[in-house]
Protein backbone atom coordinates (compact mmCIF):
# COMPACT_ATOMS: atom_id res chain seq x y z
CA UNK A 1 0.00 0.00 0.00
CA UNK A 2 1.37 3.36 -1.03
CA UNK A 3 -0.07 6.38 0.75
CA UNK A 4 0.44 9.46 -1.35
CA UNK A 5 -1.03 11.94 1.08
CA UNK A 6 -0.16 12.66 4.66
CA UNK A 7 -3.24 12.57 6.90
CA UNK A 8 -3.17 16.38 7.30
CA UNK A 9 -3.07 16.98 3.56
CA UNK A 10 -5.90 14.49 3.14
CA UNK A 11 -8.04 16.26 5.75
CA UNK A 12 -7.37 19.65 4.20
CA UNK A 13 -8.29 18.38 0.73
CA UNK A 14 -11.43 16.81 2.16
CA UNK A 15 -12.46 20.04 3.90
CA UNK A 16 -11.73 22.06 0.78
CA UNK A 17 -13.90 19.77 -1.37
CA UNK A 18 -16.83 20.06 1.03
CA UNK A 19 -16.48 23.86 1.14
CA UNK A 20 -16.27 24.00 -2.65
CA UNK A 21 -19.44 21.93 -3.02
CA UNK A 22 -21.25 24.23 -0.55
CA UNK A 23 -20.13 27.21 -2.64
CA UNK A 24 -21.35 25.43 -5.80
CA UNK A 25 -24.86 25.43 -4.30
CA UNK A 26 -24.85 28.85 -2.62
CA UNK A 27 -22.92 31.17 -4.96
CA UNK A 28 -25.35 30.90 -7.91
CA UNK A 29 -28.25 31.85 -5.58
CA UNK A 30 -26.23 34.81 -4.30
CA UNK A 31 -25.51 35.92 -7.87
CA UNK A 32 -29.14 35.80 -8.99
CA UNK A 33 -30.03 37.79 -5.86
CA UNK A 34 -27.53 40.45 -6.98
CA UNK A 35 -29.24 40.45 -10.37
CA UNK A 36 -32.64 40.87 -8.69
CA UNK A 37 -31.60 43.68 -6.33
CA UNK A 38 -29.27 45.47 -8.73
CA UNK A 39 -31.87 46.25 -11.37
CA UNK A 40 -31.12 47.43 -14.87
CA UNK A 41 -27.70 49.10 -14.24
CA UNK A 42 -26.31 46.01 -12.52
CA UNK A 43 -27.44 43.67 -15.29
CA UNK A 44 -25.63 45.58 -18.04
CA UNK A 45 -22.61 46.55 -15.94
CA UNK A 46 -19.35 45.33 -17.48
CA UNK A 47 -17.19 43.92 -16.08
CA UNK A 48 -19.28 42.94 -13.08
CA UNK A 49 -18.28 43.67 -9.52
CA UNK A 50 -19.35 41.31 -6.73
CA UNK A 51 -21.10 44.18 -4.92
CA UNK A 52 -22.90 46.49 -7.40
CA UNK A 53 -23.27 50.12 -6.34
CA UNK A 54 -27.02 50.39 -6.77
CA UNK A 55 -28.25 47.47 -4.70
CA UNK A 56 -31.73 48.18 -3.30
CA UNK A 57 -35.10 46.72 -2.53
CA UNK A 58 -36.65 49.24 -4.92
CA UNK A 59 -35.78 47.09 -7.91
CA UNK A 60 -37.61 44.14 -6.47
CA UNK A 61 -40.54 46.38 -5.47
CA UNK A 62 -40.76 47.71 -9.03
CA UNK A 63 -40.90 44.15 -10.33
CA UNK A 64 -43.71 43.30 -7.92
CA UNK A 65 -45.71 46.31 -9.12
CA UNK A 66 -45.77 45.08 -12.72
CA UNK A 67 -49.27 44.27 -13.76
CA UNK A 68 -49.77 40.56 -13.43
CA UNK A 69 -46.94 39.65 -11.06
CA UNK A 70 -48.99 40.11 -7.90
CA UNK A 71 -51.97 38.29 -9.33
CA UNK A 72 -49.73 35.47 -10.52
CA UNK A 73 -48.11 35.16 -7.10
CA UNK A 74 -51.57 35.11 -5.55
CA UNK A 75 -52.73 32.36 -7.94
CA UNK A 76 -49.62 30.37 -7.05
CA UNK A 77 -50.32 30.72 -3.34
CA UNK A 78 -53.97 29.67 -3.76
CA UNK A 79 -53.06 26.67 -5.92
CA UNK A 80 -50.28 25.64 -3.53
CA UNK A 81 -52.50 25.98 -0.46
CA UNK A 82 -55.22 23.87 -2.07
CA UNK A 83 -52.60 21.27 -3.05
CA UNK A 84 -51.46 21.22 0.57
CA UNK A 85 -55.00 20.70 1.80
CA UNK A 86 -56.02 18.04 -0.76
CA UNK A 87 -52.84 15.99 -0.50
CA UNK A 88 -53.13 15.76 3.29
CA UNK A 89 -56.88 15.15 3.31
CA UNK A 90 -56.52 12.31 0.80
CA UNK A 91 -53.08 11.09 1.86
CA UNK A 92 -53.27 10.95 5.66
CA UNK A 93 -56.16 8.40 5.86
CA UNK A 94 -54.35 6.18 3.36
CA UNK A 95 -51.14 6.56 5.35
CA UNK A 96 -52.99 5.55 8.52
CA UNK A 97 -54.42 2.48 6.79
CA UNK A 98 -50.95 1.40 5.61
CA UNK A 99 -49.46 1.93 9.08
CA UNK A 100 -52.14 0.28 11.23
CA UNK A 101 -53.81 -2.47 9.19
CA UNK A 102 -52.53 -5.45 7.31
CA UNK A 103 -55.10 -5.96 4.60
CA UNK A 104 -55.30 -7.67 1.24
CA UNK A 105 -54.26 -5.20 -1.43
CA UNK A 106 -52.03 -3.15 0.85
CA UNK A 107 -49.00 -4.20 -1.19
CA UNK A 108 -50.70 -3.34 -4.49
CA UNK A 109 -51.72 0.05 -3.13
CA UNK A 110 -48.18 0.77 -1.90
CA UNK A 111 -46.78 -0.28 -5.28
CA UNK A 112 -49.27 1.94 -7.12
CA UNK A 113 -48.23 4.90 -4.97
CA UNK A 114 -44.53 4.28 -5.64
CA UNK A 115 -45.10 3.73 -9.37
CA UNK A 116 -46.70 7.15 -9.79
CA UNK A 117 -43.27 8.58 -9.01
CA UNK A 118 -41.82 6.68 -11.97
CA UNK A 119 -44.29 8.33 -14.32
CA UNK A 120 -44.15 11.70 -16.10
CA UNK A 121 -47.28 12.97 -14.34
CA UNK A 122 -47.15 16.60 -15.45
CA UNK A 123 -47.55 15.45 -19.06
CA UNK A 124 -51.11 14.40 -18.18
CA UNK A 125 -52.01 18.09 -18.03
CA UNK A 126 -52.20 18.00 -21.85
CA UNK A 127 -55.31 15.77 -22.16
CA UNK A 128 -56.81 17.26 -19.00
CA UNK A 129 -57.20 20.57 -20.84
CA UNK A 130 -60.27 19.34 -22.73
CA UNK A 131 -61.79 17.72 -19.64
CA UNK A 132 -61.16 20.83 -17.53
CA UNK A 133 -62.73 23.17 -20.10
CA UNK A 134 -65.92 21.06 -19.96
CA UNK A 135 -65.90 20.92 -16.16
CA UNK A 136 -65.22 24.64 -15.77
CA UNK A 137 -61.86 23.94 -14.11
CA UNK A 138 -59.70 25.26 -16.94
CA UNK A 139 -57.77 28.41 -16.08
CA UNK A 140 -58.52 28.18 -12.36
CA UNK A 141 -56.19 27.71 -9.41
CA UNK A 142 -58.43 24.83 -8.33
CA UNK A 143 -57.80 22.97 -11.59
CA UNK A 144 -54.04 23.47 -11.33
CA UNK A 145 -54.09 22.29 -7.72
CA UNK A 146 -55.82 19.03 -8.71
CA UNK A 147 -52.90 18.08 -10.99
CA UNK A 148 -50.40 19.21 -8.37
CA UNK A 149 -52.18 17.07 -5.77
CA UNK A 150 -51.52 14.04 -7.98
CA UNK A 151 -47.82 14.98 -7.81
CA UNK A 152 -47.80 15.55 -4.04
CA UNK A 153 -50.13 12.73 -2.95
CA UNK A 154 -47.57 9.88 -3.16
CA UNK A 155 -45.29 11.80 -0.80
CA UNK A 156 -48.12 12.60 1.59
CA UNK A 157 -49.15 8.91 1.77
CA UNK A 158 -45.62 7.59 2.34
CA UNK A 159 -44.70 10.24 4.91
CA UNK A 160 -47.88 9.94 6.95
CA UNK A 161 -47.57 6.14 6.83
CA UNK A 162 -44.07 6.33 8.32
CA UNK A 163 -45.24 8.90 10.90
CA UNK A 164 -48.19 6.83 12.09
CA UNK A 165 -46.08 3.67 12.14
CA UNK A 166 -43.72 5.48 14.52
CA UNK A 167 -46.47 6.17 17.05
CA UNK A 168 -46.93 3.20 19.39
CA UNK A 169 -50.18 1.34 18.83
CA UNK A 170 -50.50 0.92 22.62
CA UNK A 171 -51.25 4.62 23.06
CA UNK A 172 -54.30 4.27 20.84
CA UNK A 173 -55.39 1.04 22.52
CA UNK A 174 -55.13 2.73 25.91
CA UNK A 175 -57.46 5.45 24.66
CA UNK A 176 -59.97 2.80 23.54
CA UNK A 177 -59.86 1.24 26.99
CA UNK A 178 -60.77 4.62 28.47
CA UNK A 179 -63.80 4.74 26.22
CA UNK A 180 -62.61 6.67 23.18
CA UNK A 181 -63.95 5.64 19.80
CA UNK A 182 -61.41 4.86 17.10
CA UNK A 183 -61.83 8.33 15.57
CA UNK A 184 -61.56 10.06 18.96
CA UNK A 185 -58.34 8.16 19.69
CA UNK A 186 -56.88 9.26 16.37
CA UNK A 187 -57.95 12.86 16.88
CA UNK A 188 -56.83 13.19 20.49
CA UNK A 189 -53.75 10.95 20.60
CA UNK A 190 -52.33 10.21 17.14
CA UNK A 191 -52.84 13.49 15.28
CA UNK A 192 -51.23 15.73 17.93
CA UNK A 193 -48.18 13.44 18.00
CA UNK A 194 -47.94 13.32 14.21
CA UNK A 195 -48.58 17.03 13.77
CA UNK A 196 -45.00 18.25 13.13
CA UNK A 197 -44.44 15.61 10.48
CA UNK A 198 -47.79 16.33 8.88
CA UNK A 199 -46.94 20.02 8.73
CA UNK A 200 -43.67 19.09 7.03
CA UNK A 201 -45.53 16.96 4.52
CA UNK A 202 -47.97 19.83 3.87
CA UNK A 203 -45.11 22.29 3.36
CA UNK A 204 -43.49 19.91 0.93
CA UNK A 205 -46.76 19.71 -1.04
CA UNK A 206 -46.78 23.51 -1.11
CA UNK A 207 -43.24 23.59 -2.54
CA UNK A 208 -44.10 20.99 -5.20
CA UNK A 209 -47.03 23.10 -6.38
CA UNK A 210 -45.19 26.43 -6.10
CA UNK A 211 -42.36 25.13 -8.30
CA UNK A 212 -44.33 23.22 -10.94
CA UNK A 213 -44.09 24.81 -14.39
CA UNK A 214 -45.47 22.57 -17.12
CA UNK A 215 -48.96 21.63 -15.93
CA UNK A 216 -49.55 25.14 -14.59
CA UNK A 217 -48.57 26.68 -17.94
CA UNK A 218 -50.76 24.30 -19.93
CA UNK A 219 -53.85 24.70 -17.74
CA UNK A 220 -54.00 28.49 -17.27
CA UNK A 221 -54.43 31.51 -19.55
CA UNK A 222 -55.71 34.52 -17.59
CA UNK A 223 -55.13 33.27 -14.05
CA UNK A 224 -51.56 32.15 -14.46
CA UNK A 225 -49.49 30.94 -11.53
CA UNK A 226 -46.14 32.66 -10.99
CA UNK A 227 -44.14 29.98 -12.82
CA UNK A 228 -46.60 29.97 -15.75
CA UNK A 229 -46.55 33.79 -15.86
CA UNK A 230 -42.74 33.93 -15.86
CA UNK A 231 -42.51 31.25 -18.55
CA UNK A 232 -44.86 33.08 -20.92
CA UNK A 233 -43.37 36.56 -20.47
CA UNK A 234 -39.80 35.26 -20.42
CA UNK A 235 -38.82 36.02 -24.00
CA UNK A 236 -40.11 39.61 -23.94
CA UNK A 237 -39.10 40.73 -20.45
CA UNK A 238 -35.86 42.60 -19.69
CA UNK A 239 -33.08 40.65 -18.02
CA UNK A 240 -33.38 42.19 -14.53
CA UNK A 241 -37.08 41.26 -14.42
CA UNK A 242 -36.19 37.67 -15.24
CA UNK A 243 -33.66 37.57 -12.40
CA UNK A 244 -36.12 39.18 -10.00
CA UNK A 245 -38.65 36.49 -11.00
CA UNK A 246 -36.14 33.71 -10.48
CA UNK A 247 -35.16 35.10 -7.09
CA UNK A 248 -38.78 35.43 -5.91
CA UNK A 249 -39.41 31.82 -6.97
CA UNK A 250 -36.42 30.56 -4.97
CA UNK A 251 -36.81 32.42 -1.65
CA UNK A 252 -39.93 30.71 -0.22
CA UNK A 253 -38.56 27.32 -1.24
CA UNK A 254 -35.31 27.81 0.65
CA UNK A 255 -37.20 28.84 3.78
CA UNK A 256 -39.55 25.88 3.47
CA UNK A 257 -36.80 23.33 2.84
CA UNK A 258 -35.09 24.65 5.95
CA UNK A 259 -38.31 24.15 7.92
CA UNK A 260 -38.77 20.55 6.78
CA UNK A 261 -35.09 19.52 6.77
CA UNK A 262 -35.62 16.95 9.53
CA UNK A 263 -38.18 15.12 7.41
CA UNK A 264 -36.27 15.07 4.12
CA UNK A 265 -35.45 11.41 4.51
CA UNK A 266 -39.02 10.39 5.19
CA UNK A 267 -39.98 12.36 2.07
CA UNK A 268 -37.40 11.11 -0.38
CA UNK A 269 -35.51 8.33 1.33
CA UNK A 270 -38.22 5.73 0.79
CA UNK A 271 -36.73 3.20 -1.57
CA UNK A 272 -38.61 0.59 -3.58
CA UNK A 273 -37.89 -2.17 -1.16
CA UNK B 1 -64.77 -6.95 14.14
CA UNK B 2 -66.42 -6.63 10.77
CA UNK B 3 -65.92 -2.90 11.13
CA UNK B 4 -62.11 -3.19 11.01
CA UNK B 5 -62.38 -5.45 7.96
CA UNK B 6 -63.58 -2.71 5.64
CA UNK B 7 -62.08 0.27 7.45
CA UNK B 8 -58.67 0.19 5.69
CA UNK B 9 -60.36 0.08 2.29
CA UNK B 10 -62.53 3.01 3.25
CA UNK B 11 -59.39 4.89 4.25
CA UNK B 12 -57.48 4.27 1.01
CA UNK B 13 -60.57 4.80 -1.18
CA UNK B 14 -60.30 8.61 -1.50
CA UNK B 15 -56.63 8.51 -2.55
CA UNK B 16 -57.25 5.60 -4.93
CA UNK B 17 -60.29 7.19 -6.55
CA UNK B 18 -58.51 10.52 -6.90
CA UNK B 19 -55.42 8.99 -8.51
CA UNK B 20 -57.68 6.94 -10.75
CA UNK B 21 -59.57 10.02 -11.89
CA UNK B 22 -56.55 12.29 -12.41
CA UNK B 23 -54.21 9.56 -13.64
CA UNK B 24 -55.96 6.74 -15.46
CA UNK B 25 -58.67 8.76 -17.21
CA UNK B 26 -56.30 11.30 -18.83
CA UNK B 27 -53.87 8.49 -19.63
CA UNK B 28 -56.51 6.66 -21.66
CA UNK B 29 -57.62 9.95 -23.17
CA UNK B 30 -54.10 10.85 -24.31
CA UNK B 31 -53.67 7.51 -26.02
CA UNK B 32 -57.06 7.78 -27.76
CA UNK B 33 -56.42 11.39 -28.77
CA UNK B 34 -52.99 10.61 -30.20
CA UNK B 35 -54.41 7.86 -32.45
CA UNK B 36 -57.35 9.97 -33.58
CA UNK B 37 -55.86 11.12 -36.86
CA UNK B 38 -59.16 11.87 -38.65
CA UNK B 39 -58.85 11.44 -42.41
CA UNK B 40 -55.11 10.84 -42.17
CA UNK B 41 -55.48 7.44 -40.50
CA UNK B 42 -54.52 6.10 -37.10
CA UNK B 43 -50.90 7.23 -37.22
CA UNK B 44 -51.50 10.66 -38.78
CA UNK B 45 -50.58 12.54 -35.60
CA UNK B 46 -47.41 10.53 -35.16
CA UNK B 47 -46.49 11.11 -38.81
CA UNK B 48 -47.04 14.81 -38.32
CA UNK B 49 -44.98 14.79 -35.15
CA UNK B 50 -42.07 12.98 -36.79
CA UNK B 51 -42.28 15.10 -39.91
CA UNK B 52 -41.77 18.27 -37.87
CA UNK B 53 -38.38 19.95 -38.30
CA UNK B 54 -37.79 20.18 -34.55
CA UNK B 55 -38.71 16.56 -33.78
CA UNK B 56 -35.34 14.95 -34.49
CA UNK B 57 -33.43 17.76 -32.80
CA UNK B 58 -35.58 17.73 -29.67
CA UNK B 59 -35.41 13.93 -29.40
CA UNK B 60 -31.62 14.04 -29.73
CA UNK B 61 -31.25 16.93 -27.26
CA UNK B 62 -33.45 15.23 -24.66
CA UNK B 63 -31.56 11.92 -24.86
CA UNK B 64 -28.16 13.64 -24.82
CA UNK B 65 -29.19 15.64 -21.75
CA UNK B 66 -30.38 12.52 -19.92
CA UNK B 67 -27.29 10.42 -20.69
CA UNK B 68 -25.00 13.32 -19.71
CA UNK B 69 -26.80 14.66 -16.64
CA UNK B 70 -27.91 11.47 -14.89
CA UNK B 71 -24.53 9.59 -14.72
CA UNK B 72 -22.66 12.77 -13.73
CA UNK B 73 -25.07 13.56 -10.92
CA UNK B 74 -25.16 9.96 -9.71
CA UNK B 75 -21.36 10.01 -9.37
CA UNK B 76 -21.44 13.44 -7.74
CA UNK B 77 -24.16 12.40 -5.27
CA UNK B 78 -22.34 9.19 -4.29
CA UNK B 79 -19.19 11.22 -3.68
CA UNK B 80 -21.11 13.75 -1.59
CA UNK B 81 -22.84 11.00 0.35
CA UNK B 82 -19.53 9.33 1.23
CA UNK B 83 -18.05 12.66 2.32
CA UNK B 84 -21.06 13.32 4.56
CA UNK B 85 -20.57 9.94 6.21
CA UNK B 86 -17.05 10.84 7.29
CA UNK B 87 -18.06 14.27 8.52
CA UNK B 88 -18.14 14.60 12.30
CA UNK B 89 -18.76 18.33 12.80
CA UNK B 90 -21.33 20.38 10.95
CA UNK B 91 -22.91 17.43 9.18
CA UNK B 92 -26.40 18.93 9.63
CA UNK B 93 -25.37 22.27 8.14
CA UNK B 94 -23.59 20.77 5.13
CA UNK B 95 -26.51 18.45 4.45
CA UNK B 96 -28.94 21.36 4.61
CA UNK B 97 -26.87 23.46 2.19
CA UNK B 98 -26.48 20.56 -0.23
CA UNK B 99 -30.21 19.88 -0.23
CA UNK B 100 -31.33 23.50 -0.81
CA UNK B 101 -31.76 22.85 -4.57
CA UNK B 102 -34.57 20.36 -3.65
CA UNK B 103 -36.78 23.44 -3.33
CA UNK B 104 -35.61 25.18 -6.50
CA UNK B 105 -37.84 24.83 -9.56
CA UNK B 106 -36.38 24.01 -12.96
CA UNK B 107 -37.47 27.43 -14.20
CA UNK B 108 -35.69 29.23 -11.36
CA UNK B 109 -32.56 27.09 -11.89
CA UNK B 110 -32.55 28.04 -15.56
CA UNK B 111 -32.86 31.72 -14.66
CA UNK B 112 -30.06 31.45 -12.09
CA UNK B 113 -27.62 30.00 -14.58
CA UNK B 114 -28.80 32.40 -17.28
CA UNK B 115 -27.84 35.25 -14.92
CA UNK B 116 -24.36 33.77 -14.54
CA UNK B 117 -23.71 32.78 -18.15
CA UNK B 118 -25.33 35.62 -20.14
CA UNK B 119 -23.19 37.95 -22.25
CA UNK B 120 -22.40 40.46 -19.48
CA UNK B 121 -22.75 37.87 -16.72
CA UNK B 122 -20.49 36.77 -13.87
CA UNK B 123 -18.88 33.89 -15.74
CA UNK B 124 -17.67 36.22 -18.49
CA UNK B 125 -16.45 38.70 -15.87
CA UNK B 126 -14.36 35.91 -14.36
CA UNK B 127 -12.94 34.96 -17.77
CA UNK B 128 -12.25 38.64 -18.44
CA UNK B 129 -10.27 39.06 -15.21
CA UNK B 130 -8.34 35.90 -16.01
CA UNK B 131 -7.45 37.47 -19.34
CA UNK B 132 -9.19 34.79 -21.39
CA UNK B 133 -11.69 37.04 -23.18
CA UNK B 134 -11.54 40.71 -24.08
CA UNK B 135 -15.21 41.66 -23.69
CA UNK B 136 -18.78 40.33 -23.35
CA UNK B 137 -19.04 37.03 -25.19
CA UNK B 138 -22.16 35.08 -26.17
CA UNK B 139 -22.35 31.42 -25.14
CA UNK B 140 -26.08 30.78 -25.24
CA UNK B 141 -27.35 31.36 -28.79
CA UNK B 142 -27.95 29.16 -31.81
CA UNK B 143 -24.38 29.73 -33.08
CA UNK B 144 -22.88 28.22 -29.93
CA UNK B 145 -24.84 24.94 -29.60
CA UNK B 146 -22.13 23.18 -27.59
CA UNK B 147 -21.76 25.78 -24.84
CA UNK B 148 -25.55 26.18 -24.76
CA UNK B 149 -25.90 22.42 -24.19
CA UNK B 150 -23.23 22.47 -21.47
CA UNK B 151 -25.04 25.38 -19.76
CA UNK B 152 -28.28 23.36 -19.55
CA UNK B 153 -26.33 20.33 -18.25
CA UNK B 154 -24.74 22.49 -15.53
CA UNK B 155 -28.10 23.98 -14.52
CA UNK B 156 -29.75 20.53 -14.37
CA UNK B 157 -26.91 19.04 -12.31
CA UNK B 158 -26.96 22.04 -9.98
CA UNK B 159 -30.69 21.74 -9.42
CA UNK B 160 -31.45 18.04 -9.34
CA UNK B 161 -28.47 16.32 -7.70
CA UNK B 162 -29.97 16.99 -4.25
CA UNK B 163 -32.76 14.44 -4.80
CA UNK B 164 -30.23 11.73 -5.65
CA UNK B 165 -28.14 12.76 -2.65
CA UNK B 166 -31.02 12.34 -0.20
CA UNK B 167 -31.90 8.88 -1.55
CA UNK B 168 -28.25 7.81 -1.40
CA UNK B 169 -27.62 9.21 2.10
CA UNK B 170 -30.72 7.32 3.29
CA UNK B 171 -29.32 4.16 1.66
CA UNK B 172 -25.85 4.62 3.17
CA UNK B 173 -27.36 4.89 6.64
CA UNK B 174 -28.89 1.43 6.21
CA UNK B 175 -25.52 -0.26 5.62
CA UNK B 176 -24.30 -1.77 8.93
CA UNK B 177 -20.95 -0.32 10.01
CA UNK B 178 -19.64 -3.83 10.74
CA UNK B 179 -19.50 -4.66 7.04
CA UNK B 180 -16.99 -1.91 6.29
CA UNK B 181 -15.02 -2.67 9.45
CA UNK B 182 -14.78 -6.34 8.51
CA UNK B 183 -13.50 -5.41 5.06
CA UNK B 184 -10.85 -3.19 6.68
CA UNK B 185 -9.74 -5.94 9.07
CA UNK B 186 -9.22 -8.24 6.10
CA UNK B 187 -7.01 -5.58 4.53
CA UNK B 188 -9.31 -4.19 1.85
CA UNK B 189 -8.22 -0.85 0.40
CA UNK B 190 -10.74 2.02 0.56
CA UNK B 191 -11.43 1.56 -3.17
CA UNK B 192 -11.96 -2.18 -2.82
CA UNK B 193 -14.19 -1.62 0.20
CA UNK B 194 -16.27 0.82 -1.84
CA UNK B 195 -16.60 -1.46 -4.87
CA UNK B 196 -17.14 -4.73 -2.98
CA UNK B 197 -19.15 -3.60 0.08
CA UNK B 198 -20.68 -0.14 -0.29
CA UNK B 199 -21.83 -0.26 -3.91
CA UNK B 200 -23.57 -3.68 -3.74
CA UNK B 201 -25.29 -2.73 -0.47
CA UNK B 202 -26.39 0.54 -2.01
CA UNK B 203 -27.96 -1.10 -5.06
CA UNK B 204 -31.65 -0.68 -4.07
CA UNK B 205 -31.11 3.03 -3.38
CA UNK B 206 -29.18 3.47 -6.62
CA UNK B 207 -32.03 1.81 -8.47
CA UNK B 208 -34.61 4.13 -6.89
CA UNK B 209 -32.53 7.21 -7.55
CA UNK B 210 -31.86 6.21 -11.16
CA UNK B 211 -35.53 5.58 -11.92
CA UNK B 212 -36.66 8.77 -10.20
CA UNK B 213 -34.08 10.97 -11.86
CA UNK B 214 -34.21 9.46 -15.34
CA UNK B 215 -37.99 9.85 -15.55
CA UNK B 216 -37.73 13.45 -14.37
CA UNK B 217 -34.77 14.14 -16.67
CA UNK B 218 -36.83 13.15 -19.72
CA UNK B 219 -39.25 15.88 -18.66
CA UNK B 220 -36.54 18.56 -18.92
CA UNK B 221 -38.14 21.72 -20.25
CA UNK B 222 -38.19 24.96 -18.25
CA UNK B 223 -34.46 25.12 -17.48
CA UNK B 224 -33.57 24.63 -21.15
CA UNK B 225 -36.14 27.24 -22.15
CA UNK B 226 -34.96 29.80 -19.58
CA UNK B 227 -31.35 29.43 -20.73
CA UNK B 228 -31.63 28.96 -24.47
CA UNK B 229 -35.18 29.87 -25.46
CA UNK B 230 -36.17 27.94 -28.58
CA UNK B 231 -32.52 27.41 -29.51
CA UNK B 232 -32.35 24.10 -27.63
CA UNK B 233 -35.64 22.31 -28.32
CA UNK B 234 -36.57 19.35 -26.07
CA UNK B 235 -39.48 16.86 -26.25
CA UNK B 236 -41.66 18.36 -23.49
CA UNK B 237 -41.03 21.83 -24.90
CA UNK B 238 -42.28 20.69 -28.31
CA UNK B 239 -45.38 19.17 -26.71
CA UNK B 240 -46.00 22.54 -25.05
CA UNK B 241 -45.60 24.42 -28.36
CA UNK B 242 -48.03 22.08 -30.20
CA UNK B 243 -50.56 22.45 -27.40
CA UNK B 244 -50.36 26.19 -26.74
CA UNK B 245 -49.10 27.86 -29.89
CA UNK B 246 -50.34 25.52 -32.61
CA UNK B 247 -53.47 24.58 -30.62
CA UNK B 248 -53.10 21.05 -31.96
CA UNK B 249 -53.97 18.81 -29.00
CA UNK B 250 -53.63 15.59 -31.02
CA UNK B 251 -49.98 16.08 -31.97
CA UNK B 252 -49.27 17.24 -28.40
CA UNK B 253 -50.88 13.97 -27.24
CA UNK B 254 -48.60 12.03 -29.59
CA UNK B 255 -45.62 13.72 -27.91
CA UNK B 256 -47.06 12.86 -24.49
CA UNK B 257 -47.41 9.18 -25.44
CA UNK B 258 -43.85 9.15 -26.79
CA UNK B 259 -42.49 10.66 -23.56
CA UNK B 260 -44.44 8.17 -21.44
CA UNK B 261 -43.18 5.22 -23.52
CA UNK B 262 -39.58 6.43 -23.18
CA UNK B 263 -39.94 6.92 -19.39
CA UNK B 264 -41.56 3.52 -18.81
CA UNK B 265 -38.93 1.80 -20.99
CA UNK B 266 -36.18 3.46 -18.96
CA UNK B 267 -37.78 2.26 -15.72
CA UNK B 268 -38.11 -1.26 -17.11
CA UNK B 269 -34.46 -1.32 -18.23
CA UNK B 270 -33.28 -0.24 -14.76
CA UNK B 271 -35.46 -2.83 -13.03
CA UNK B 272 -34.00 -5.56 -15.27
CA UNK B 273 -30.37 -4.41 -15.13
CA UNK B 274 -30.25 -3.84 -11.37
CA UNK B 275 -32.30 -6.87 -10.40
CA UNK B 276 -31.25 -8.53 -7.17
CA UNK B 277 -29.21 -11.48 -8.35
CA UNK B 278 -27.48 -13.20 -5.44
CA UNK B 279 -25.80 -15.89 -7.56
CA UNK B 280 -23.92 -13.35 -9.68
CA UNK B 281 -22.10 -12.00 -6.64
CA UNK B 282 -19.96 -15.03 -5.90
Amino acid sequence: MIKLKTPQAGTALYGATITLLCAWVLVPIFLVALGAFGGRPAVYQWPKSLWPASLSFNQLAIFLQIDGVWNAALSSIIAASLTMLFSLALGAPAGYALARFSFRGAFVFRLMILLTRAFPLAILALPLTVLFIRAGLYDTALGVSLVHTALALPFAVMVTASLFAGIPRELEEAAWVFGCTRWQAVRKIVLPLALPGMVASAIFAFVISWNEVFAASVLTVQHRTLTAYLLTVLSESPLHYRFAGGFILIVPSIVFIFAVRRYLFALWGVTNR
Amino acid sequence: MSQTRWLPYLLIAPATLFLGAIFVVPLVQTILLSFNGGAGGVFANYQRMMGDLNFGVSLRNTFLLVVTVVPLQMALAIGMGLMLQKLTHGRELVLWIWTIPLGVSDLAAGLVWFAILQNTGYFNTLLFHLGLISGPTAWLNSETPYTLFIAVVVAEIWRSTAVVLVVIVAGLQLIPKEFGEAAEIFGASPLKKFVRVTLPMLKPSLQSALILRTVLAFEVFASAYAIGGRNIPVLVGEAYVWQRENQNYSVAAAYAVLIMIISLSATWVYLRLLRENPEAQA
